[in-house]
C-alpha cells in the first residue's frame, strides 16, 4: 500500500528534513513555533528543533520579511511563513525591491537565499482582504521564482528545492489543499533517499488528446474534475497539465501538449487582467498558433473582490461545470 | 525605562531653544543646542579623551582626515560631472556628511557589517572600496563596482562587509536587522551598523525594524544621519515630538540610544563605540542620532536647496558645522598638521578623483548582452535549477 500523507504533512516532513540538512535553515513567522502554525503546517518543529530554527514573529510582516532578506545575504537560509499570502502586501517593498533587485543593483554580488511561503487562495468564507492570490504579480518580477503545488508529492518536492535554491522563491500553497492526500513515498523508497521535485518543470497530471486544461495550485484538481466529466459524459479526453512553477516556466511541456490536443484552455484561481493565463495563453499564440483549431481560453477568478457570503464566493471560483461548458465550445 | 547614554542632551534647554528659534531652524535645535551650550573645544576635549580616541596615533588621525578628505573630493567631482553632463540619475552628494561614515566604519572588525540608503559614496569608500569603481558606477559604466547595473544609489561590496546602497527610504532598516540577525546566528562576535535619514524615521518598516532588533536582541546599530531635512521638509514639518528628537523613539522599544554632534568625528566615535561594544559584548541593538548637514541639496536635481533652506543657513552650518574643517582646525592646533599638509592632501584627493573621472569617462558602458546576467544565482552560475524551465519572457 502506497504511503498516502496530507499536503501539510507533506509541507512540513519536506520543512523537517531540510531543518536537518543545512544548519543555517531558520522559519520565522507568525504563530509557526509555540503555536504550531495557524494551519498546522509546522506542527512539531518548534519541539523538535527549538527556539533557534523555528521563530515566532510579532505581526511585522515588512520587518521580519524584510529581516530574513538581510539574513539570507550572509548565507541564512530563512523559510518565512506568511500567514495569509496576501499579507505580503505590508511586505511588498521588501519582497518586490530588496529581494528581488539586490543581485541585479549589485552586478551579481548579493543573493537573496530566501523562501517566503503561504497560502495564496481564495473560497473560504474570509472575505476580500484575506483572498489574495498575487502569483502573478510576484512572477512579473524577474530575480523572482514562483512556485504553486497542487498536491502533497509536489509540495514536499518543491519546498525542499525551493529551500535549497539560491534565488528567492515565493512559494504559494492552498489552505483547501492542506488536508488532501496523495501519494508521497518515504525516503526509504526513493532512489535518491529523498523527493526533490525541480524547479521550473510541469507535469502532465492526466493525459489526453482532445483539450489541454493548463493550471497551476488548486485550479489543477478543479482541472481533473473537469476532465474527468468531459471523459465520462461527453466523450472528450482531455490533457491535465500543471505547471507547478509559474517562474521558472516549463514552456515545452505546455506547448507538446497544445500540439498534441490542438486546443487549450488555462484555468487559475487568480483574477484575469493580466493573470497567468494572460500571458501563457500570449505565449501559445506566439508559438503554437499554427497547431490551434480553436482559441485559446482562460477560466479564473470572477474579475471582483472576493465575496465574503459563501455561496457567491464559491460561484467566483472557477468550477469543474465551468470548464466543461467553456470546453465543449471549443471542441 | 530605555537607556539613554549621554546626559548632555539637556531636553528642557532643546524646548526653550525650539521656541526662541524661526521655523526654519526649529530642527537644528540639537546643534543650536550644543553650540551654546559648550564651545567647539571644550566638546571636541571631552571626547578626545575617550579611550577609543585617546589611542588614535598622529598617523591615524590624519588618515581619518583624509578620509573625509578622499570623500568630499570625490562628491565634488562627480558634482562636477554631473553638471556637464556625464553623469545622470539622481546623484546624492554627502559633503558636510563626512565625519559620520568615516568616524563609525572606522571602528568595525571583520564580523562587523555596513548597510545604508541612497547617499551611499561616503560609506561606500570608508569601507574601502576604490574611486575607480565607485565613479565609473555613476557614469553607468561596465567597470563600475555594480557593471553600471546600480548607478550612484546602489553601491555593494560584500568582500568588505558592505551590503548597499539601497534607494528605497526605510526600505534597508529592516536588512540592517537580518545582517546583525545572522551574525548572532552564526554566532560570531560582530554588528551591523544601519545608517538612515532623519526622514526614513517615519516609515513603518524603521519602526518594525526597531521592534525586532530590540525584541530579539539583534546586535545592529541604527545611525540616523541627521542633517534635518527629508528631501525639502524640515524636521520640525515631518517628525513629532522635537522636544526629544528622533533618538528617543528607541524609549518605545526600551532600546539604547543617544545624540552625537556630527561636527567632531572623536564625538562620534566615542559615541558609535559604545554602541559597537554594546553589540559586541551584550548584543543589544542601540539607536543613535548623529547631527549633521548637508551642504547641498537632497540630489544635485534638487532646485530648491536654496529655497526650503536659507542661505544664512546653509553659510552658517558651512563656517562652523563643517566636520573637515574642525578636525583641520584640531590637528593643526595639536601640531601634528600644517596648512601646507592640509593642502597637499587635498591636492592627493583630488588628483585620485581626477584620475578616477578619467577611468570612468575611458571606461566603456555595458554590453547590451549584459541585460540578463545577474538577475538569477541559479543562471548565472549554469546550475541545474538554473537550465530548468524558462526564466525571462522577453521577445
Amino acid at each position: 500500500m502506497p504511503r498516502q500523507i496530507t499536503y501539510r504533512e507533506a509541507l512540513r516532513e519536506g520543512l523537517d528534513e531540510e531543518l536537518a540538512h543545512d544548519d543555517n535553515v531558520v522559519i520565522i513567522g507568525e504563530e509557526v513555533a509555540e503555536y504550531n502554525g495557524a494551519y498546522k503546517v509546522t506542527e512539531g518543529l518548534w519541539e523538535k528543533w527549538g527556539d533557534k530554527r523555528l521563530v515566532d514573529a510579532p505581526i511585522s510582516e515588512a520587518g521580519f520579511i524584510g529581516m530574513g532578506i538581510g539574513a539570507s545575504m550572509l548565507g541564512i537560509r530563512p523559510v518565512m511563513e506568511l500567514m495569509f499570502y496576501s499579507f505580503a502586501y505590508v511586505a511588498f517593498d521588501q519582497m518586490m525591491n530588496n529581494a528581488a533587485t539586490c543581485r541585479y543593483m549589485s552586478g551579481g554580488l548579493v543573493n537573496c537565499p530566501i523562501v517566503v511561503r503561504g497560502p495564496a487562495n481564495g473560497g473560504t468564507n474570509v472575505g476580500a482582504t484575506h483572498s489574495h492570490t498575487p502569483e502573478n504579480i510576484f512572477a512579473n518580477m524577474p530575480g523572482l521564482k514562483v512556485v504553486s503545488p497542487s498536491d502533497a508529492y509536489d509540495a514536499k518536492g518543491l519546498i525542499k528545492s525551493a529551500i535549497r535554491d539560491n534565488d528567492p522563491v515565493y512559494f504559494m500553497e492552498s489552505t483547501v489543499l492542506y488536508g488532501q492526500t496523495a501519494e508521497v513515498p518515504s525516503n526509504d523508497e526513493l532512489e535518491d533517499g529523498e523527493l526533490l521535485v525541480p524547479i521550473g518543470r510541469a507535469k502532465v497530471k492526466r493525459e489526453g488528446t482532445d483539450i489541454s486544461l493548463i493550471a497551476h495550485g488548486r485550479a489543477v484538481i478543479t482541472s481533473l474534475e473537469a476532465a474527468e466529466i468531459l471523459a465520462e459524459k461527453h466523450n472528450i479526453n482531455a490533457e491535465v497539465v500543471d505547471l507547478r512553477s509559474i517562474r521558472p516556466l516549463d514552456e515545452q511541456t505546455i506547448m507538446e501538449s497544445v500540439r498534441k490536443t490542438h486546443r487549450a484552455i488555462y484555468i487559475e484561481e487568480n483574477k484575469p487582467f493580466c493573470g497567468v493565463g494572460a500571458q501563457i495563453s500570449s505565449m501559445i499564440m506566439e508559438q503554437a498558433f499554427d497547431d490551434l483549431d480553436a482559441p485559446v481560453l482562460r477560466i479564473t477568478s470572477a474579475d471582483a473582490p472576493a465575496f465574503y457570503s459563501p455561496p457567491i464566493e464559491k460561484l467566483q471560483l472557477p468550477q469543474a461545470d465551468e470548464i466543461v461548458e467553456r470546453a465543449l465550445s471549443i471542441c | 525605562m530605555g537607556i539613554k547614554l549621554s546626559e548632555n542632551c539637556d531636553s528642557k534647554f532643546q524646548s526653550a531653544y525650539i521656541t526662541l528659534l524661526s521655523a526654519p531652524f526649529q530642527h537644528r535645535f540639537i546643534f543650536s543646542h550644543r553650540m551654546a551650550a559648550k564651545t567647539k573645544t571644550s566638546a571636541q576635549t571631552d571626547h578626545k579623551e575617550a579611550a577609543i580616541n585617546a589611542s588614535l596615533s598622529k598617523e591615524d588621525k590624519l588618515d581619518l582626515l583624509r578620509e573625509m578628505v578622499r570623500i568630499r573630493k570625490f562628491e565634488q567631482t562627480s558634482l562636477k560631472h554631473y553638471l556637464n553632463g556625464s553623469i545622470g540619475g539622481f546623484l546624492h552628494l554627502y559633503i558636510g556628511q563626512e565625519s559620520v561614515a568615516v568616524g563609525s566604519i572606522s571602528l568595525l572588525g571583520d564580523d562587523d557589517h555596513v548597510i545604508t540608503a541612497y547617499r551611499d559614496h561616503g560609506h561606500a569608500l570608508a569601507v574601502g572600496m576604490g574611486m575607480d569603481e565607485c565613479m565609473a558606477e555613476v557614469f553607468g559604466k561596465a567597470t563600475g563596482c555594480s557593471k553600471g547595473k546600480g548607478g550612484s544609489m546602489h553601491y555593494f561590496a560584500p568582500d568588505k562587509n558592505y551590503w548597499g546602497g539601497h534607494g528605497i527610504v526605510g526600505g534597508q532598516t529592516p536588512l540592517g536587522a537580518g545582517l546583525a540577525y545572522a551574525v548572532k546566528y552564526q554566532g560570531k562576535k560582530g554588528c551591523c551598523l544601519c545608517y538612515l535619514g532623519d526622514g526614513a524615521i517615519n516609515q513603518g518598516a524603521f519602526h518594525e525594524a526597531l521592534n525586532l532588533a530590540a525584541l530579539w536582541d539583534l546586535p545592529v546599530i541604527y545611525i540616523i544621519e541627521n542633517n534635518g531635512y527629508s528631501m525639502g521638509t524640515s524636521q520640525a514639518r515631518s517628525s513629532a515630538f522635537p522636544e526629544e528628537g528622533l533618538a528617543a523613539r528607541a524609549e518605545g522599544y526600551n532600546m539604547a540610544w543617544d545624540k552625537i554632534d556630527g561636527v567632531s568625528i572623536y564625538e562620534i566615535r566615542a559615541g558609535v563605540q559604545k554602541a559597537v561594544e554594546r553589540a559586541h559584548n551584550e548584543s543589544k541593538p542601540t539607536l543613535l542620532e548623529i547631527a549633521t548637514y548637508r551642504h547641498k541639496g537632497h540630489s544635485v536635481a534638487d532646485a530648491n536647496a536654496e529655497k526650503y533652506r536659507t542661505k544664512e543657513e546653509i553659510k552658517t552650518y558651512m563656517d562652523k558645522h563643517d566636520p573637515i574643517q574642525f578636525m583641520k582646525d584640531d590637528l593643526i592646533a595639536e601640531g601634528i598638521l600644517t596648512e601646507e599638509d592640509f593642502k597637499a592632501m587635498n591636492q592627493e584627493a583630488q588628483k585620485e578623483a581626477n584620475d578616477a573621472a578619467d577611468f570612468a569617462i575611458k571606461s566603456p558602458f555595458p554590453e547590451e548582452s549584459e541585460i540578463f546576467d545577474d538577475i538569477y544565482w541559479e543562471v548565472d552560475n549554469n546550475t541545474e535549477a538554473g537550465r530548468t524551465g524558462r526564466h525571462f519572457f522577453h521577445g
